[in-house]
């Protein structure tokens, strides 16, 4: 640790500190309403995976690398990412099976098309945000890793 | 299961494209390896079927939501396309039964299933690009296949690998840009990406410097992708530093898919009297078509690398296609289509005797071959087959894209074309000469132990040597595939 005194700064300060840990929860939880509210107003499941990983990120840059490889191992992360394309795909198949084109939500609900729309869409910008998440994660990983080998 | 059956086009893409991430959940190599062959017979099962369907000339249309067009995105599959869906597959399933083989030395241990990942990402792309008939889906499918070629290039055994994947990446990326471009001018004409609805449309508007320009952006960059003379410096190293495995399925694919792509630019949106009357694209390409013929196979000459070689030779290969549609005639055109499952087959086999060659020997350069024929006798007869395939002997595919080449060639009046194309096939004698020289007459230093490649790369070598041979003796099956989808675009359009 000696020879990195600038992360061990950022380690020991207390107010970062404790205003990260702070933060984090907040962003995690606005992630969440970019996520569902996408449907409504502006943004969807790029936007939100992007904002869910910058707050863990935020977590691992106060708490170090290891914190949050702790919390969320690699082989998770690389699970995740392939989850999240599964979940898009899957909806489109579900669609598929119940007698509509690949992609066609208007057939999850048997009594209004619209709902099953809003259920489709849901669930594959859940997929999306899955993926963008992890991916996003994985980046940071590949990079952060690199010094270590 | 009728219920599916109606499904099979978007099937066609989407079970490669989910079994993708699969790969990551099954994580086991062998599970991945068993798992990424049956997939890939599934998607040649499904180009099969699909064929079967449109041979009576009739066009499958599938939209992708219910959203009709030229609202949604639509696949759209004719008899051309049909024929490159089952080329790409057919060559995808008999490679992906070879394994990742030399490229397992580059991946670290117990993640081999990234590789298989990547492969049948590739796949994904190389399908979608074909089977779709709106323009927009067709730069994004060739991202697809593109990024997780880079990916697959990488791999290769040497760091110049690394090298040759990155300027891939660079042409790559220029040709999918300019690709793009053209497709955003062709909208701002038309305002539509489907390609049914836009064809109809350019004809109104393509008077106009847009449209030309949109033209000339369409045929550069989907040339670069081609590797058309002289857009083609990426592809010696890509082919030549990638692992043999990669390279035998990319040489019979990605090239191939570029091609279509440029007969449906050409011939279905632009539409062949605009193309070849107005702009006169001909002039330009049937030059460079012979140039290629005859520049590839003299650098292929002076290689010392098998596999150089061979990626010198589909340069050269590339322009007896692309010399077919330049003839802008029906029979032209069948004589490209024709060439391209053919030269498929052949290339896809001497690609994956490289595969052998580099398992047993360690290597590809031409002088570690030195009595290979007596080392290893069935690796070095699939060499023998396919090499005479590329030659054009009688009696193998070769002759067969040749003679319908020449045919098309003496139908225009074109005698010196004619007389180019045998003599630089001439040219082929004497590369496949030199390897089969160096294989047979050549005494070997050392040891002479007897030991072909294992029977996992043996076998998809020789269902491809022995396909370049059954197809030149019963050519009636592509041969009259080619013809009808030439046809088709020629009469119906698109």
């Amino acid at each position: 640790m000696s020879d990195t005194p600038i992360k061990m700064r950022v380690r020991e300060t207390v107010i970062l500190r404790v205003i990260g840990k702070g933060f984090v929860p907040f962003i995690l939880l606005f992630a969440l309403y970019v996520q569902f509210h996408g449907d409504y107003g502006p943004g969807g499941g790029f936007q939100a995976g992007v904002i869910f990983a910058a707050g863990l990120i935020l977590h691992a840059l106060i708490f170090g690398l290891d914190a949050l490889r702790e919390k969320i191992p690699p082989i998770v992360v690389e699970i995740g990412i392939a989850l999240g394309a599964l979940i898009y795909g899957g909806v489109g198949l579900v669609a598929m099976l119940n007698g509509g084109e690949f992609l066609d939500y208007g057939v999850l609900d048997h009594h209004e098309p619209a709902h099953g729309q809003h259920l489709g869409i849901l669930l594959v910008e859940l997929g999306v945000g899955i993926t963008v998440t992890f991916v996003m994660v994985a980046i940071f990983y590949a990079f952060a890793g690199r010094s270590r080998q | 299961m009728s219920h599916l059956y109606e499904h099979l086009p978007a099937l066609q893409v989407l079970v490669p494209l989910m079994a993708a991430p699969l790969c990551f959940l099954l994580r086991k190599e062998a599970l991945v390896g068993a798992f990424t062959v049956a997939v890939s017979f599934v998607c040649l099962g499904i180009s099969a079927s699909l064929l079967g369907q449109v041979l009576d000339g009739h066009v499958i249309v599938y939209e992708f939501g219910g959203w009709p067009r030229p609202f949604g995105i639509e696949y759209r599959i004719d008899l051309l396309n049909a024929f490159v869906l089952l080329t790409v597959s057919a060559l995808a399933a008999v490679v992906f039964v070879a394994g990742p083989g030399q490229a397992r030395r580059a991946i670290p241990p117990g993640r081999e299933y990234l590789f298989y990942s990547a492969a049948l990402l590739c796949l994904t792309g190389l399908l979608g690009v074909t089977i779709t008939g709106d323009v927009f889906n067709v730069f994004v499918f060739m991202e697809i296949s593109s990024l997780s070629s880079y990916i697959l290039i990488s791999l290769g055994r040497e760091r110049r690998a690394l090298m040759a994947a990155y300027s891939y990446l660079i042409m790559g990326t220029i040709g999918a840009t300019f690709l793009l471009i053209g497709i955003g001018l062709m909208y701002q004409m038309t305002g539509t990406l489907n390609m049914v609805d836009m064809a109809e449309r350019l004809q109104h508007v393509n008077h106009t410097r847009t449209v030309l320009v949109a033209l000339a952006f369409v045929v550069v960059g989907i040339s670069t992708k081609l590797a058309v003379f002289p857009l083609h410096q990426w592809l010696p190293n890509a082919y030549s530093f990638a692992p043999p495995i990669v390279s035998a399925f990319l040489a019979s694919t990605a090239t191939k898919v570029a091609y279509y792509l440029l007969i449906r630019f050409c011939l279905g949106l632009f539409g062949l009297v605009f193309v070849f009357e107005t702009v006169g694209i001909d002039t330009l390409l049937m030059p460079l078509s012979v140039l290629a013929m005859f520049v590839g196979s003299i650098a292929a000459i002076y290689q010392t690398d098998f596999k150089r070689l061979l990626a010198y030779s589909s340069i050269a290969q590339i322009g007896y296609m692309t010399l077919g549609l330049s003839l802008a005639t029906e029979a032209g055109v069948a004589a490209g289509i024709v060439h391209l499952f053919n030269h498929a087959l052949m290339k896809g086999a001497l690609f994956l005797v490289a595969a052998c060659v580099t398992w047993r020997v360690g290597g590809t350069k031409i002088g570690a071959m030195k009595g290979l024929g007596q080392r290893m006798p069935w690796t070095m007869a699939a060499l023998v087959a396919s090499g005479l395939a590329i030659i054009g002997v009688p009696g193998t595919v070769g002759f067969v894209s040749k003679w319908a080449l020449v045919s098309a060639a003496l139908e225009k009046d074109a005698l010196g074309l004619a007389f180019l194309i045998m003599a630089s096939s001439v040219l082929a004698v004497v590369y496949v000469w030199r390897l089969v020289e160096v294989a047979y007459f050549a005494t070997p230093e050392g040891e002479i132990e007897k030991k072909d490649a294992p029977l996992r790369l043996l076998i998809p070598t020789w269902i491809l040597a022995g396909a370049s041979i059954w197809f030149g003796l019963f050519s009636s099956f592509p041969m009259r595939v080619s013809e009808l989808a030439a046809a088709q675009i020629f009469r119906v359009g698109l």
